[in-house]
């Protein structure tokens, strides 16, 4: 009973000093509602960003074939470079390093039909370690394997919009049918989703690449290999990569410096370079919210100063009716306590309403999507308030509380 | 009830030390009603202050109900002041920010008595004073001659055995004094002792004795 009563005399007096109350709060809520937001706008560009880098293992490296721009033994500049199996063949078996490897043919958009329905899609020839490397996700059947390889067979793996585009109405299973590439008949064994944002990723269609040499192309020409590093560092990574360009020199008989007679693409280093982007930011942000922190800190020890300062009569008065020091020291903590809590609370609260709302009716964009707080990090900036609150209360408190009742009663 | 032995009392601020209280003696047997006069700062209210335990003495003897008063903890004194005492001031002293009723239960507060039974006891106490219809009015909303039977009524509910009043009307007109001392008069007939400090020679005839001090020391007891 004695304790529902002392906390209803803290909300009688919080209740009947507003100003003081909303003072006191406000700091809270501010530097609580602050840091949600930080936290959260820095986590809606790093996830914008992020996005960018899905459809792909973050440890891939694509090599493609280019034209020269350095003078080699003799040869010209502008001579272009063609990639065959041998080169896919040579990397696979003397470069060591690589888990997933797979050569790939360009053939661009093709007309594929089937029966009336029909649309042009981004034709895809390559190993079945391209699903892999690419992190295709399968909703029906499978991916290319290597049966498909050796035996040249006319099978296709289509992405979901391809599905959608050419199965329709009534005629909407499309495993095991057959569809028209270039007027060639192919048997679907498989619908992915890639997890890429960009659409034209849906709209592909995988074959395997014997396959797409001998039926369109007729020779041994590719246009770019791919691998993923495994578990390698970084540094073991960049070394594939030197030895599959050395190679690629030798086998091809330009510099090794020469960039533009391969573009190499690693996946991991444009990672890396962004990491390192966002550390900087998490760290700026951080350096912000500590500093709005301190700032409700402060707001809160003078707020709580000020109140103390201000209540020294009424201590005075409660102390002559029969209050015990430690009676007041609770009542002024009590309060501290109970309203940065509150206005933590409710800052808390804020905070995340505003950045849900802008999660949903802001669009994400291609820097920013999905804002959202770490919450953990949001409870512990409250308490940590809070406990400033009542570390600030505390002290003054103290003095108050030993205060003769005299002299808080002479004070005007 | 009280008794006092060569109280002495010195404030001392800085390097300066002023000896305000020179050696008292006074006994208040327990149900008198006397009053103190004296020029202004010859240490009447340091004297009430000393027998209200919200003031320390230098030496001497402070008996206050048969316990020896001298340096107790805050803990003790702020137990003795809710039990044996009630205060009624000349600037009132109410809590701003609570009405009437709050003002008069905050004592029982202190004595942990629930907050619905403490505004029923508080509500008891204000129609004694006359005052039922002010009891959600806010002090600041109250006349002078109302605070102080709000504070009077505050002074009593903690049913002490003496009520110390420092110029209890001395912010009061004349009319609302004598309506005040009423209350104190009919407050002492119930067997509580009853000590006012005072400047008014009307106020202090009223009580049964009156005690003079000049310069920290008593110069004289008047029987009225
Ligand atoms: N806290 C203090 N520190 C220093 N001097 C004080 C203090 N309180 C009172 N005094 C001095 O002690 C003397 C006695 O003060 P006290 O308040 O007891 O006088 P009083 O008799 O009540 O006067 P009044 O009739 O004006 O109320 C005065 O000279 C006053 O200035
Ligand atoms: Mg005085």
């Amino acid at each position: 009973m004695f304790e529902i009563d002392k906390w209803q005399e803290i909300y009688s007096t919080v209740r009947k000093n507003k100003l003081r109350t909303f003072l006191t709060g406000f700091s809270v809520a501010w530097g609580i509602f602050m840091l949600i937001i930080l936290l959260g706008s820095g986590a809606g560009l790093e996830n914008g960003v992020k996005e960018q880098f899905k459809g792909g293992a973050t440890n891939g490296v694509w090599i493609s074939s280019g034209i020269t721009s350095i003078q080699y033994k003799g040869l010209k500049i502008g001579r272009p470079i063609k990639f065959t199996n041998e080169d896919y063949k040579s990397i696979k078996t003397t470069v060591s390093g690589p888990d997933r490897i797979s050569a790939r043919l360009f053939l661009g958009n093709n007309l594929i039909s089937y029966k009336n329905e029909y649309g042009s899609f981004f034709l895809s020839p390559c190993h079945p370690d391209y699903g892999f490397i690419k992190e295709v996700s399968m909703i029906q059947g499978r991916f290319l394997n290597n049966i498909d390889i050796t035996e040249f067979r006319k099978v296709a793996v289509i992405g979901e919009k391809v599905k959608t585009a050419l199965f329709k109405g009534t005629d909407t299973v499309a495993m095991g049918k057959y569809i028209k590439i270039n007027g060639v008949l192919f048997k679907v064994v498989g619908i992915f989703r890639d997890f890429s944002r960009n659409d034209d990723e849906q709209k592909r269609v995988y074959i395997p690449i014997s396959t797409a040499q001998r039926v369109f192309q007729g020779e041994n020409v590719i246009n770019q290999i791919s691998f993923t590093t495994g578990d390698a560092s970084s540094a073991e990574a960049d070394l594939m990569i030197q030895k599959s360009r050395a190679l690629l020199s030798k086998l091809h008989t330009f510099d090794v410096d020469d960039n533009r007679a391969v573009n190499i693409w690693n996946k991991n280093e444009e990672v890396r370079k962004f990491q390192a982007l966002f550390a900087g930011i998490r760290m700026f942000i951080w350096i912000i919210g500590i500093g709005t922190i301190v700032a409700g800190v402060v707001g809160v020890s003078n707020i709580m100063m000020i109140v103390v300062k201000e209540r020294t009569k009424e201590i005075g008065i409660r102390k002559s009716l029969g209050a015990t020091p430690w009676s007041i020291v609770a009542l002024i903590m009590q309060e501290a306590i109970i309203i940065t809590s509150f206005a933590g609370y409710i800052g808390l609260v804020l905070g995340v309403g505003l950045l849900e709302l802008i999660s949903k009716k802001v669009p994400a964009s291609e820097f920013f999507r999905n804002p959202e707080a770490d919450f953990s990090i949001a409870v512990m900036a409250t308490v940590l308030l809070v406990f400033a609150g009542a570390i600030a209360g505390f002290f003054p408190a103290m003095r108050a509380a030993k205060v003769k009742p005299v002299e808080a009663l002479r004070d005007e | 009830m009280i008794k006092i032995k060569q109280i002495h009392k010195s404030y001392v601020t800085g390097q300066n030390s002023l000896h305000v209280l020179k050696g008292i003696d006074l006994e208040i047997g327990a149900g008198e009603m006397i009053s103190i006069m004296g020029a202004s700062g010859s240490g009447k209210s340091t004297l009430l202050n000393i027998l209200g335990i919200l003031d320390d003495y230098d030496s001497g003897e402070y008996l206050l109900n048969g316990l020896f008063i001298n340096k107790l903890s805050e803990r003790k004194s702020a137990h003795l002041r809710n039990q044996m005492i009630g205060f009624v001031f000349q600037s009132f002293n109410l809590v701003s920010f609570k009405n009437a009723m709050e003002n008069v239960a905050l004592p029982l507060y202190y004595q942990n008595v629930p907050r619905k039974k403490r505004n029923l006891i508080a509500m008891e106490y204000l129609e004694r004073m006359g005052l039922q219809e002010w009891a959600h009015h806010l002090p600041n909303e109250l006349s002078g001659g109302q605070k102080q039977r709000v504070a009077i009524a505050r002074a009593l509910i903690g049913k002490p055995k003496v009520i110390l009043a420092d110029e209890p009307t001395g912010a009061l007109d004349s009319k609302t004094s004598l309506e005040v001392m009423d209350i104190l008069q009919e407050i002492n007939s119930t067997g509580i002792t009853v000590i006012i400090v005072t400047h008014e020679h009307d106020i202090a005839m009223r009580t049964k004795k009156t005690i003079r001090i000049t310069d920290g020391n008593i110069t004289e007891i008047v029987v009225n």
